[in-house]
C-alpha cells in the first residue's frame, strides 16, 4: 500500500525503520536503565547478587554506576533508618530526569519488621516509588522481574515525563 | 505441617499477661569458693569500698561507690590484670529505684576470668570517664550518653553516636516509647521537606496488618476492581460491597476432615 517504493538494498543500504518519537526514546531509556549503586541493608546483597555473574544484569543493559548523576534508577535496597533519610532523598535529588525508584523489600515499602522509633515506616514517605518489590529478602530474580516490570512501565508510558502522571510531593 | 491457630487479635494482645510477673533472677553464689575472685576482691577493697560482691554464672560482680569508678577499674587492669573492658552501658532502674545502673565488663584474658563492675547513680548525675584506662570507652560511653542521657565527665567528644545529632529524647529509656514520640515520627518529614509537609505526607501507618478498602492505590479490592487510583466514595458501597466468598478461606483448625471436602 506504499506510496512511495522503499528499496533496501539502495540507500547505502540501510533498511528504513518507521516508528514514533515515543516508543524510539521509550526503547532507548527502558533498555538501559542505569541503576545507583546504593545499598542499604541485607537487599543490597541480593542486589549485589543480581549485578554479578550468576544471574547477570547486565544482559539486560542494567549497569550500576557509582554516581547519581549517571543512574537513572534508585534501587532503595533495605532499611532506611531515619537518620539516613535525608541523604537518601538527596542521592535522589542528584539524579538527572528522567528517574526511576524501586523500593526492594518489606523493609524499603513498609518499615518491615521494624515498627520502631527509627526506622522511616516505607520509602514513599519520602521519595516517589515506582516499584514495590515484596520479599524478605527478595530473590536475584524477583528484582530482575521488578526490572523488567519498569520496563514494561516505561514503554507504556508517554517519553514525555510531564504527562506521566506520577505520585510527588516536591 | 504445624497445627494451625487463628492469629486474629494476636498484634492487640500483649505478650505477658500477668502485670507484675517478675523475671526469675540467677542465682548468686559466694565469691570466696572461687581463689580468684577471693584474691581480686582482697586487692579491690584496699582501695575501694566494695558495696557488695557475689559470682554470678562464674562472673565476679562488684558493685562500687560510682565516684570510685577510675580508681576501681584501674586497681582491677593493673592489679589483677583486667586488661580488656568488653562492654560498658548502663540499666535502666528509674522506675524501681530512680537510679541507673552503670556497668563495666571487664575480662582477664590470661586466665579467662570476668568481673562485672557495677556502680548506680540517681538520674541527672554524671559519671566520671574511664578512656583513660580503657581505650574503648570512648565509644561505649558515647553510645550510652547517646542511650540513656547520662553525661559523662571528662570525655573528649561527648556527642551522638547512633542517633541523629538533632534527635530529642533517648530511646533507651524504659519511658521513651517503641514506636517514637511525636518527635520521632515526623523527623524525616521536617527535616526533608519542613513541617508544613505534615499535611501532605499524613501520619505512618503503624499497623501492619491494616488494609485500606478506599485505598486504591495500594490495595486490590478482591473481585470489585475499581480503576487504578480512583476514588470511590463510603456511599459506593452499597453499590460495590466487598464480601469475600467463604467458600474460599477454609478453617483449619477443624482438622483435616475440612482440608478434604475442599478437594
Amino acid at each position: 500500500m506504499a506510496q512511495h517504493q522503499v528499496n533496501y538494498t539502495s540507500s547505502g543500504g540501510l533498511p528504513i525503520v518507521l516508528t514514533s518519537v515515543d516508543k524510539f526514546i521509550n526503547w532507548g531509556r527502558s533498555n538501559s536503565l542505569w541503576p545507583l549503586t546504593y545499598g542499604l541493608a541485607c537487599c543490597a546483597i541480593e542486589m549485589m547478587a543480581s549485578g554479578a555473574s550468576r544471574f547477570d544484569f547486565d544482559r539486560m543493559g542494567v549497569i550500576f554506576r557509582a554516581s547519581p548523576r549517571q543512574a537513572d534508577v534508585m534501587i532503595l535496597a533495605g532499611t532506611l533508618s531515619k537518620k539516613h533519610a535525608e541523604f537518601a532523598r538527596r542521592l535522589y535529588d542528584q539524579m538527572a530526569e528522567p528517574k526511576w525508584v524501586i523500593s526492594m523489600g518489606s523493609c524499603a515499602n513498609t518499615g518491615g519488621m521494624f515498627n520502631t522509633y527509627a526506622t522511616v515506616q516505607g520509602v514513599d514517605r519520602i521519595i516517589p516509588v515506582d516499584i514495590y518489590l515484596p520479599g524478605c529478602a527478595p530473590r536475584p530474580e524477583t528484582l530482575q522481574y521488578a526490572m523488567m516490570m519498569l520496563q514494561k512501565k516505561i514503554r507504556r508510558g508517554s517519553a514525555n515525563m510531564k504527562k506521566n502522571q506520577k505520585q510527588r510531593f516536591v | 505441617m504445624r497445627k494451625y491457630t487463628p492469629k486474629g487479635n494476636v498484634q492487640k494482645k500483649a505478650k505477658y499477661n500477668d502485670r507484675f510477673w517478675v523475671a526469675p533472677s540467677v542465682a548468686r553464689s559466694d565469691y570466696r569458693s572461687d581463689k580468684h575472685f577471693s584474691e581480686v576482691v582482697e586487692k579491690l577493697s584496699k582501695e575501694v569500698k566494695v558495696l557488695d560482691s557475689y559470682v554470678e554464672i562464674g562472673q565476679l560482680v562488684v558493685e562500687i561507690e560510682a565516684e570510685e569508678n577510675l580508681k576501681a577499674l584501674k586497681n582491677l587492669k593493673s592489679g589483677s590484670c583486667y586488661e580488656m573492658c568488653s562492654e560498658l552501658s548502663a540499666v535502666d532502674y528509674l522506675s524501681q529505684s530512680g537510679e541507673f545502673e552503670i556497668f563495666y565488663q571487664l575480662l582477664n584474658l590470661k586466665k579467662s576470668k570476668r568481673v562485672r563492675v557495677i556502680t548506680r547513680i540517681k538520674r541527672g548525675e554524671a559519671i566520671e570517664s574511664v578512656i583513660s584506662i580503657y581505650k574503648m570507652a570512648n565509644f561505649a560511653e558515647r553510645e550510652m550518653y547517646d542511650m540513656f542521657g547520662i553525661y559523662v565527665n571528662n570525655h573528649p567528644h561527648l556527642k551522638r553516636i547512633i542517633m541523629p545529632d538533632d534527635w530529642e529524647g533517648h530511646p533507651l529509656l524504659k519511658d521513651y516509647p517503641l514506636e517514637g514520640d511525636e518527635f520521632a515520627s515526623w523527623y524525616e518529614v521536617d527535616k526533608i521537606f519542613g513541617k508544613e509537609y505534615r499535611d501532605v505526607i499524613g501520619p505512618e501507618i503503624r499497623d501492619q496488618a491494616m488494609v485500606d478498602r478506599y485505598d486504591t492505590q495500594r490495595f486490590a479490592r478482591v473481585g470489585k476492581e475499581v480503576p487504578f487510583g480512583s476514588n470511590p466514595e463510603k456511599a459506593d458501597e452499597a453499590q460495590t460491597p466487598v464480601s469475600y466468598s467463604k467458600a474460599r478461606f477454609t478453617n483449619y483448625t477443624k482438622g483435616s476432615k475440612e482440608l478434604d471436602k475442599r478437594k
